[in-house]
């Protein structure tokens, strides 16, 4: 056969299939969020953001007010708390310990730390914090979504510096910089809006993250903003709701998960924003 | 006689220099003065050490810890190759501009002030004064006065290379090192660049890698030709080329090698 004719069939071959694996992908991301869509629109409603959870039983309206304001309080201290240790690491393994035994080992671990399943950082904190101070609490909560955020932004903030051109470095150390100047104010700052992106893409992550809550956030059906107690969040609370057998109670579920979706969305668009940012 | 005397004063002394990479000997009992305020240009193929003796004299090395070099290399008589000086005020008096330009992730004005942040404590004034004065004298002034507050990496690449000049020369070092400083421009911005070392060279003085022997020919008023290692010949750049004492010099300049 015609080697030109043959290389244009093999083309098409290979892009029907990856368009159809594509099409696969889609597919089912449409459909999740169809009925996401159309299951949480519907428990929409001023209740869900000014109301606590309802009390068992049918019939008794209620809200997330919460659990939207228990997740949002522990997603925002979690990465506040593993993002100054993760951008800190992050150097330490891009710019000091590159060759170094320790930063090798360091990020070798890091990585097993990426991609060990939530539930076992949940176990974890379980067994080192919650089961040493005897109840379940916003503050152990908060570990364990920031022993998620914190090899996330580890990895970024490594990769992001280590695209930083060594020309850059080099120029920085010419005009005389010491090494911390050098990072600070150029070589960090190169990789800022990389860096940004990674806390963001963290923040989502966590944001759905459930295990690693039911260990140690638990839930609470009432207002609470004390750290050291049971706190209220949207995921558990989905979680519980979901299997629940009241119609209402599910309702208001898959209004949480179309919330947390938003939410997700929202991140990942600014996200999306700082990436392009990088480039200009 | 006494003019010549004064402007032949060398800043820069390399005596018995040797380089190493791990266990490649890289520079080989380099012997050299750097004259103040002339244009020296280092020629030769490709690698043959002529960017390994400049990055020596800023000790640019030291940033790789398998890199090592020996021998002297005095800068207003000062070993600056000893283990007690300190680079970054060494770097202050010789600064560096690279084959790539390199501008910083951000602003024109930031871009030449932190250098200058990095020695002096300037107020905002003598600070506006002196970012003004780098750009002046990097013929810059006139295509960023009125932004100097976007990015540096907004500039086109000849732009870009004469920021990354006045950001060198802002800190007013004594010497100025050019690594193949227009290899990645287009000949336009070359012959700017080319004409800025002229001026460039009333103040500094001005040690250039180039690839090309027709720049180094126009612009530099001595010329050193390596050839693995070795300093071949060193001498007055009409000389050079017009009529090298070495065989191999003449080939090269010829085009019969290399």
């Amino acid at each position: 056969m015609d080697l030109r004719k043959k290389r244009r069939i093999v083309n098409r071959v290979a892009l029907s299939c990856s368009l159809l694996a594509m099409v696969f992908g889609l597919f089912w991301l449409a459909w999740v969020l169809i009925t996401t869509v159309k299951l949480g629109v519907t428990g929409l409603s001023w209740d869900l953001f000014t109301k606590m959870t309802p009390p068992p039983g049918a019939g008794n309206p209620g809200g997330l007010l919460n659990a939207i304001v228990g997740s949002l309080l522990m997603i925002v201290l979690a990465t506040a708390l593993g993002t100054p240790m993760g951008i800190l690491a992050g150097i330490y393994l891009a710019e000091y310990g590159k060759h170094t035994w320790l930063g090798q080992t360091t990020q070798f671990i890091n990585g097993i730390l990426l991609s060990a399943p939530s539930i076992i950082v949940g176990l974890f904190v379980y067994s080192a914090y919650v089961a040493h101070m005897g109840n379940f609490s916003g503050l152990a909560g908060i570990f364990s979504l920031a022993l998620i955020v914190l090899p996330v932004v580890v990895a970024t903030t490594e990769n992001m510096l280590r695209l930083v051109p060594d020309t850059m470095r080099e120029a920085a150390y010419a005009l005389g910089a010491s090494k911390h100047v050098a990072i600070l104010s150029v070589t960090l700052r190169a990789s800022m809006a990389g860096v940004v992106t990674g806390v963001l893409l963290a923040m989502a992550r966590i944001a759905g993250e459930t295990a690693p809550l039911l260990f140690t956030a638990l839930s609470n059906q009432f207002w609470s903003l004390d750290l050291n107690q049971p706190i209220a969040n949207l995921p558990v609370t989905i979680f519980k709701f979901a299997m629940s057998p009241f119609k209402d109670w599910q309702e208001i579920a898959w209004a949480g998960v179309f919330l947390i979706t938003l939410g997700i969305l929202g991140v990942n668009i600014l996200a999306r924003i700082f990436t392009n940012l990088r480039y200009k | 006689m006494k003019e010549q005397k004064t402007t032949l004063e060398p800043v820069i002394i390399a005596k018995n220099l040797d380089f190493y990479y791990g266990n490649i000997h890289a520079l080989k009992n380099i012997n050299l003065e750097i004259y103040n305020r002339h244009v020296t240009a280092f020629i030769g193929p490709s690698g043959c050490g002529k960017s390994t003796l400049l990055r020596t004299m800023n000790r640019m090395y030291n940033l790789y810890p398998e890199q090592r070099a020996s021998g002297m290399l005095l800068l207003d008589g000062e070993n600056v190759l000893e283990s007690g000086v300190d680079v970054n005020v060494l770097r202050a008096k010789v600064g560096m501009v690279f084959q790539k330009p390199t501008p910083f992730p951000m602003s024109i004005y930031e871009n030449i002030a932190f250098g200058v942040r990095l020695h002096e404590r300037l107020s905002k004034q003598q600070m506006n004064e002196r970012v003004e004065w780098a750009l002046l004298q990097a013929a810059l002034w006139e295509e960023t006065k009125d932004k100097l507050n976007q990015s540096g990496m907004n500039l086109s690449g000849g732009q870009q290379q004469r920021l990354c000049i006045a950001r060198a020369i802002a800190v007013k070092p004594k010497v100025l090192l050019l690594d193949e400083p227009t290899s990645a421009l287009d000949p336009i911005s070359t012959m700017h660049i080319e004409e800025l070392i002229a001026e460039l060279k009333t103040e500094f003085t001005i040690v250039i890698v180039t690839h090309n022997m027709q720049q180094a020919a126009r612009i530099s008023d001595y010329t050193a030709y390596m050839y693995m290692g070795e300093l071949i010949e060193f001498g007055l750049t009409d000389q050079i080329f017009i009529e090298p004492r070495e065989k191999q010099t003449m080939d090269y300049i010829t085009g019969r090698f290399g």
